[in-house]
């Protein structure tokens, strides 16, 4: 299990360390501001917090030191004349996923924003561009939609380490694209994706893919906590099917972590649906499989099982060896080092938890 | 030359931000000496795009102005521009 926590919350950005077996708070930075995504870069051993301030617009500051110190830096900006539909123009709203290169791109670090644009930096986060190709993919002005926020964004960001220059993002809503060559060439992965809310739910694009994931021992085995279900491909998205339990929690909700050593292992955090919003029954529960979705498993020691409201949002789950990680958007932390048999609470008092990441 | 003056809840990420002096003629020509003179500050007030960000306003002697993408408000030397932020929650 990595030995730190960093967690991006409504009101700041708070670094745990486990220390004689337990978890410290071992740095709060941003103190008050809302931190979108905390991203450590395990390639670099640096941390990045993308802030979204209310008034003053959405910022990325840097850490080379554990968050001792930050700088920031200039954040991805949208060219002069982007409309993100004619006549609206485009201005990024939210920084809502981070991710490095790969081995291969030491200097790259992708960034997934709202509106809908991809941008890619070559210069270690100096400097960012918009993906050009996929922000001008045809179907983007005419079937990509907002979903959860108003306009569309990218939440997922997942890079092949067999080839890291074949990239797989999550678009909500339009789905899975996946590009062969580092961006210059997207193709649409949503074959057997259901979409409940469109008018022909297996229409290709205007799927609502609340995160993607890949199994890091196998990854061409994807995995995404859908709006309308669980899905997973065997074949690098080439097609979907679902694995929503038929009676049972697992179904919807917005995280979902596949376990390092088994690309057959994932935790999801059930919810009740778009409707509200709020735990299932009042009560919290992680589901695990085992067997790539065949069968669920509810794990609810030391959760609340009573009286309780808390959701999670999509990056708020983690995975690291044994241990599981989530936080809730009533700011509660909770911590599993047997795979979520058993769960001990952290914290009570933090406020909306957005991201949640285990580094070293 | 016109006055401009700042919330003073920019001071948290430009901390020695003072009421200044400026030459501009134009609105945008005082927000370029603003970022002069406070780099990165206009990435905090205006998009990319040059627009208003939504929850910033700018009241030159007392009128807020109007034209959030253009910033075509007029002004005289001897106006005072207050750079503010909207309140929001209350």
């Amino acid at each position: 299990m990595l030995s730190t926590l960093l967690l991006g919350t409504r009101k700041g950005l708070v670094a745990y360390r486990m220390v004689n077996n337990q978890w410290k708070v071992e740095s709060l930075s941003f103190e008050g501001q809302p931190v979108s995504i905390a991203y450590a870069d395990a390639l670099t051993g640096q941390w990045w917090a993308a802030l979204d301030h209310g008034h003053w617009g959405v910022k990325l500051h840097t850490s080379k030191d554990r968050g001792k110190n930050w700088e920031e830096v200039t954040a991805p900006a949208y060219p002069q004349g982007e409309e993100i539909k004619d006549g609206i123009k485009a201005a990024t709203r939210y920084i809502w996923s981070i991710s490095n290169g790969g081995r291969a791109f030491p200097s790259r670090l992708w960034v997934g924003t709202d509106p809908g644009g991809l941008f890619v930096s070559t210069d270690e986060g100096k400097n960012f561009d918009l993906v050009q190709p996929l922000w001008q993919h045809p179907s983007r002005k005419e079937f990509w939609m907002g979903g959860g926020r108003d306009q569309p964004g990218i939440h997922s960001i997942v890079v092949d380490p067999r080839n890291e220059e074949h990239v797989y993002v999550g678009i909500s809503c339009a789905g899975v694209f996946e590009t062969p060559d580092s961006g210059k060439t997207w193709n649409v992965r949503n074959k057997g994706l259901r979409a409940d809310f469109l008018p022909d739910p297996y229409a290709e694009i205007g799927h609502d893919p609340h995160i993607l994931v890949a199994a890091p021992s196998d990854p061409d085995t994807l995995w995404q906590q859908n709006h309308c279900g669980i899905f997973r491909s065997t074949d690098g998205g080439q097609h979907w099917q679902d694995i929503s339990q038929e009676e049972g929690p697992a179904r919807f909700g917005f995280a979902l972590t596949v376990a390092d050593d088994n690309a057959d292992q994932a935790w999801v955090c059930p919810a009740n649906s778009d409707a509200t919003r709020t735990a299932i029954k009042g009560a919290l529960c992680i589901c695990r499989t085992d067997d790539g979705g065949k069968t669920w498993k509810d794990l609810r020691n030391g959760l609340p099982q009573e009286n309780c409201f808390d959701i999670v949002y999509r990056h708020a789950l983690a995975s690291s060896g044994d241990a599981v990680a989530f936080g809730t958007t009533t700011g509660n932390f909770f911590f599993s080092p047997d795979r979520g048999e058993n769960w001990q609470t952290i914290n009570n008092y933090l406020s909306m938890i957005y991201s949640v990441q285990f580094t070293s | 030359m016109a006055t401009v003056k700042f919330t003073a809840a920019l001071r948290r990420f430009f901390p020695g931000l003072q009421e200044m002096r400026t030459e501009g003629t134009t609105l945008r020509e005082v927000l370029d000496e603003v970022e002069t003179r406070y780099p990165r500050a206009l990435s905090y007030l205006l998009d990319e795009q040059g627009s208003l960000r939504g929850h910033v306003n700018i009241f030159i002697d007392g009128t807020m102005i109007t034209d959030r993408s253009g910033l075509s408000a007029t002004f005289s030397g001897e106006s005072e521009i207050y750079i503010i932020q909207a309140l929001s929650g209350g």
